[in-house]
């Protein structure tokens, strides 16, 4: 088992997962009141101000993953947020950050199945992804073989990212083999398309949980671990994201291998979204905080960036109405 | 210099900036300055020149030195150098205004102290950024944690003043309280001492360090304007010289002293004799133990917070990392990852993780231990991190292949560098923690419980902190065993120190005692009773003294009552070890224990008449009867204290417990008075063997055979070899040798004046714990003054042991 675990030959390549290995979660420690010291302190010693706050801020655009998931979508909710995608900050704005001209948009639209056709088609051209959640989403409890189909349907219609959400009862019962075996299945019926782990950490609670679900994904071949479906009553903590991040940094240290994290729910402020960047940057680095390693799966995120980076172009503080909604 | 030259300036070095589409591409943090116009402001209010604070208002001082800038070295402010006539000012404005403050009552003083705290908190930032500027430490520091933390000191002991009169009733204040603080953390260490002094009806004359002396002026002055009376807080600026004139002032009745080791000790040998309180906070090589199954990132971070938190000017600085040889390799390695993240640079940027070292005296010196460290074989890590181009900054600093003789090993360094080790097993990690002279703290990282939980109290320290490091909380005790001090701040431990014992304060001094002159001896043909010469009492066994002397006791008539050995120097030495190798008795369980004091009891009934005309054959009191009922009493007493003087569950504001455990301090000397030579002893050391300490006990000088007699009851009563050691003698001598013991933990002296001074004179050598009755004449009889938690509460120290828990 172990020669399998093998170095690739590119560190930068896309994680091919490895064979299961229960020796790499057993020795996992997690020491709670540890950990969130570590988040409560962070803040207070790490802070992003004026013009770097306002760069940070249009960096966080660029990796959210725009998202409508409500039981009431309709196509021209979808195309609606996608004309928003495309043009996520004012014009005006951008011109007076210094960035006339430039193509900043979101990191990817992230919808239902039913809307993948409708949001590719309103991105035609952009070389927006978009992003289906897959696998009987949120709760994860349709029939397997369904998932894949599932997948295999939104691949077709031209999602290039798929978040899928895992069988929490896997990680509960300890069933970590098939946590594995689930998570390969959906990584191979992806093909092409990156696939991103929704581990709800909410309902898996505890961080030795958190940590454990993490690394067995990885080791399944996850592109990006996430850690809600924004369904569940705690979604994107800063705690739960520490425990991940050290999970991606463990698992590149043993294969080389990086893998991207997705903070979901919860992420609705600027000074929000600003921790979570720091966070990744002191726990995994410069490269975390672009699109291809870090999204943020966010609504109403957008909002608050686009007044705060209006107030920093005009001193005065601003309003919602004055921005374009998604 | 002029005053015009030291206008304020803020033209802080803050380094290149970056347009927004730079940052785009670097994503680098930028600056993140906070303002420094109030503090500047408000230093210019006064000029930028202090005077004493003496009395409720500014006081000019005759002279006058700087205070800089660390991280700039500009100068900040000029500050009064005290000189004695100061000192003596505001000993005699704290004197005026101690009676009337104590009488205010426990509630006045909570108002007070309410007060003080609500003020605190509403120049917060004020204080914080003051603080970072006068010291170089992060703003982070001091806006999360010093001003924070002061504040709840004085809500705390808002609370300790309003339940004094029911809680603490049988104590009262001591007095006027002369308080020395040190730079590393100005406001905190003024809140720590300040807060319980004025609580418990103390006035205080506080001198804060020559480095950082603003955050005390402007406490000061807003403590004034919150309506603290004139005198109950005076504030005298300047160096040493300053300090020692309040050390020696004879109108000071306590000293509390937070700095170095080396002070500590000079400060113990001057306050000696004098009948001044005490109370040390001194250095540390506090140990940080990492154990294979801990959350060794969790652990990385603690690190951080343990030797790079205030530049690693910390007393309790975890500054020597312990970690087993399997995890070894991989945590140095991720510990090095990690300190290629630490921001050095200015204190008041916010996204910094160090500041500026206080002084370039210190920064020279931890230059050159980490040079000496290197050139005894250690290997030296700094990472590939910019330091701020001008200041007094040290980079983060780790020392791997670093032997225990190795002086960066054994010395603090007081500055942001890390020592590291391996150990193989969890008892060689005990005793690597342990190998040292100090004993403040310890931070023990172990994700099973039963490890942790079995090493926390196996370590020679004041704290230990589970899974964790550096948490401080004022209802949790803070303070260190062995040459890191004595007392404790914080929780009902450290309101102590700011207490005296009413029935102790209201002793009188001991009558002048009569010189028998030995009478002829008148031998005759009567059949003699057969010789009873005692020896010494040591290791369980009697023992012949080292010197084979023997010297003669004598009854009030000058009869001879019996000779009892000479014992010297060695006979201490060997009674010594004979109650270091006894070291089960301090694991045996409280039960165990009382069943042996009660057996004592038992043993002791079993021959009262024979000790009670012991005594009156000795002393020629009538009382002997009554006294040797007396002690079976006490006995008693401490047999059933042995299983009740609880510790305590500390409540700190975390998810966890702090658990405040009464533990022996080892070895115990005890002089025993002559006054109730049989009820003395025994209420001397039946309190500290029931705590599980061992004694080397030198009994009443003039009348030792109820001592001696009492070799048979311990050789009935199970007491296992080596708990009580007894050596007959010269008491001054054997005093002497006892006090100068290294291995000796703590004395008791109940005897003269001039033993009580020579007792704290001659314990600086590993800064014994002493407990003396400056030649006040105890009364053994009176409950309130000699029996029970007055006694025991000095036969134990308190360890705290924080457990944060959560899964």
């Amino acid at each position: 088992m172990a020669q399998s675990n093998i170095l690739p030959m590119s560190a930068s390549a896309r994680n091919a997962g490895v064979a299961f290995d229960l020796d790499w979660i057993e020795d996992l420690r997690i020491n709670l009141s540890a950990s969130e010291r570590r988040v409560a302190s962070l803040p207070g010693r790490r802070s992003v101000k004026k013009d770097a706050q306002a760069a940070w801020l249009l960096k966080a655009v660029t990796c959210i993953d725009l998202t409508t998931l409500s039981g009431d979508d309709t196509a021209s909710r979808v195309r609606r947020l996608c004309a928003k995608a495309k043009q996520p900050v004012r014009e005006d704005i951008l011109e007076k950050l210094g960035f006339a001209g430039r193509n900043i948009h979101t990191g990817a639209i992230c919808v239902y199945h039913r809307f993948v056709k409708t949001a590719v088609e309103a991105l035609e051209g952009s070389g927006l992804p978009v992003a289906a959640v897959s696998t009987g989403f949120p709760a994860g409890l349709v029939p397997h073989d369904l998932k894949l189909k599932e997948i295999e349907a939104s691949v077709r219609d031209g999602a290039r990212e798929i978040d899928i959400v895992i069988t929490r009862e896997h990680v509960l019962t300890g069933n970590w083999r098939a946590l594995y075996d689930e998570m390969r299945d959906f990584r191979s019926a992806c093909g092409e398309a990156h696939v991103k782990a929704i581990l709800a950490t909410g309902d898996i609670k505890t961080m030795r949980n958190v940590a454990r679900a993490s690394m067995i994904c990885m080791m399944a071949g996850a592109d990006f671990i996430k850690t809600s479906t924004g369904k569940e009553a705690v979604n994107a903590t800063l705690l739960v994201t520490l425990t991940m991040l050290r999970m991606i940094r463990e698992y590149q240290e043993r294969t080389g291998f990086k893998v991207g994290y997705k903070p979901a729910g919860g992420v609705s402020a600027a000074k929000d979204v600003l921790n979570y960047q720091i966070l990744m940057k002191e726990e995994l680095g410069r490269k975390w905080l672009e699109p291809e390693l870090f999204r943020v799966g966010a609504s109403s995120l957008l909002a608050d960036i686009e007044r705060q980076l209006e107030h920093h172009v005009t001193g005065r503080y601003s309003a919602f109405n004055r921005h374009p909604v998604g | 210099m002029s005053l015009a030259a030291i206008r304020p300036s803020t033209a802080i070095p803050w380094g290149r900036i970056l347009s927004v589409a730079e940052y785009f591409e670097t994503m680098d943090y930028g600056p993140a300055p906070e303002s420094d116009a109030e503090v500047r402001a408000w230093l210019a209010t006064h000029k930028s020149s202090f005077g004493h604070f003496i009395g409720g208002s500014f006081v000019p001082g005759a002279k006058q030195i700087d205070t800089n800038e660390p991280a700039t070295g500009k100068l900040l402010a000029r500050i009064a150098n005290g000189s004695k006539k100061d000192i003596d000012a505001a000993v005699s404005a704290a004197r005026k205004a101690q009676g009337p403050w104590e009488k205010l009552g426990g509630h006045g003083r909570a108002r007070h102290l309410y007060a003080l705290a609500r003020m605190l908190q509403r120049h917060a930032r004020l204080c914080g950024v003051l603080e970072s500027l006068d010291n170089g430490k992060p703003i982070r520091e001091t806006r999360d944690l010093d001003v924070p933390l002061a504040v709840r000191h004085f809500y705390h002991h808002a609370g300790w003043a309003q339940l004094q009169d029911s809680e603490l009733s049988a104590y009262k204040a001591i007095g006027v309280v002369g308080q020395i603080i040190p730079w590393n953390f100005p406001l905190l260490m003024l809140a720590w001492k300040v807060a319980p002094a004025l609580a418990a009806g103390n006035t205080v004359v506080l001198k804060p360090a020559e480095f950082t002396p603003l955050t005390a002026l402007l406490f000061a002055e807003l403590a004034h304007k919150a309506g603290l009376p004139p005198g109950v807080l005076n504030v005298v600026t300047g160096e040493g010289a300053t300090g020692a004139s309040l050390v020696e002032h004879a109108g000071v009745d306590k000293i509390a002293f937070t700095g170095s080791t080396e002070v500590g000790r000079l400060i113990r040998k001057a306050t000696a004799g004098t009948g001044k309180s005490l109370s040390l906070e001194l250095g540390g090589k506090s140990p940080f133990i990492v154990f294979d199954d801990a959350d060794l990132d969790g652990a990385v971070e603690g690190v951080v917070d343990a030797i790079w938190f205030n530049q690693g000017q910390v007393c309790c600085a975890g500054s020597r990392l312990l970690v087993q040889e399997g995890v070894a390799a991989e945590f140095i390695k991720r510990l090095k990852r990690r300190m290629g993240k630490l921001r050095v640079g200015h204190p008041l940027d916010k996204a910094i993780d160090m500041g500026a070292i206080i002084d370039p005296i210190q920064l020279k010196r931890i230059g050159m231990l980490v040079d000496k460290g290197v050139a005894e074989g250690a290997e030296k890590f700094q990472p590939e991190i910019t330091l701020p181009a001008m200041g007094c900054f040290f980079p983060p600093t780790l020392l791997t292949n670093v032997e225990t003789s190795s002086t960066v090993a054994t010395e603090e360094i007081f500055g942001p560098v890390l020592v590291s080790m391996t150990f193989r097993t969890p008892d060689e990690a005990v005793m690597l923690a342990n190998n040292s002279r100090y004993g403040l703290s310890a931070s023990v990282w172990s994700e099973t419980i039963g490890l942790a939980l079995d090493i926390a109290p196996k370590l020679q320290c004041g704290v230990v902190w589970v899974n964790a490091t550096n948490l401080f909380d004022a209802a949790v005790g803070f303070g260190g065993y062995r040459e890191s001090g004595f007392g404790r701040e914080g929780g009902r431990e450290g309101i102590y120190e700011y207490l005296k014992l009413r029935a102790w304060a209201a002793r009188k001094p001991k009558a002048v005692q009569r010189v028998e002159i030995e009478a002829d001896v008148k031998p005759n043909f009567e059949e003699p009773s057969v010789d009873r010469t005692a020896k010494l009492f040591i290791g369980g066994k009697q023992a012949r003294p080292d010197g084979n002397y023997s010297r003669v006791i004598l009854s009030p008539s000058g009869k001879i009552v019996g000779e009892v050995g000479e014992g010297n120097r060695k006979d201490i030495r060997n009674a010594v070890a004979a109650a270091r190798g006894a070291e089960g008795w301090s694991k045996a369980t409280a039960h165990n224990r009382a069943q042996i004091l009660y057996y004592m009891a038992e043993n002791l009934s079993a021959r009262s008449d024979e000790f009670a005309s012991r005594i009156k054959a000795m002393t020629g009191i009538s009382k002997a009867k009554t006294e040797v009922e007396a002690s079976i009493q006490r006995l008693f007493t401490y047999g059933a204290w042995a299983d009740k003087y609880d510790g305590a569950v500390h409540s700190p504001p975390l998810r966890g417990v702090a658990l405040a455990m009464n533990e022996p301090f080892g070895v115990v000397g005890v002089i025993c008075p002559d006054e109730a030579p049989l009820l003395g002893f025994i209420s001397l050391v039946a309190p500290l063997i029931a705590m599980g300490n061992r004694v080397v006990v030198v009994p009443s000088e003039r009348h030792p055979l109820a001592a001696t007699d009492f070799y048979q009851v311990l050789e009935t009563s199970d007491v296992p070899a080596g708990v009580i050691n007894i050596v007959t003698g010269g008491r001054d001598t054997l005093l002497k040798t006892l006090a100068e013991h290294d291995d000796v933990d703590a004395l008791w002296v109940f005897g003269s004046n001039e033993n009580s001074a020579n007792a704290e004179k001659l314990s600086t050598g590993n800064l014994k714990r002493t407990l003396v009755d400056h030649g006040l004449a105890t009364d053994w009889y009176d409950l309130a003054s000699s029996e029970g938690p007055v006694l025991l509460r000095h036969a134990v120290q308190v360890k705290n042991i924080w457990i944060p828990y959560g899964e």
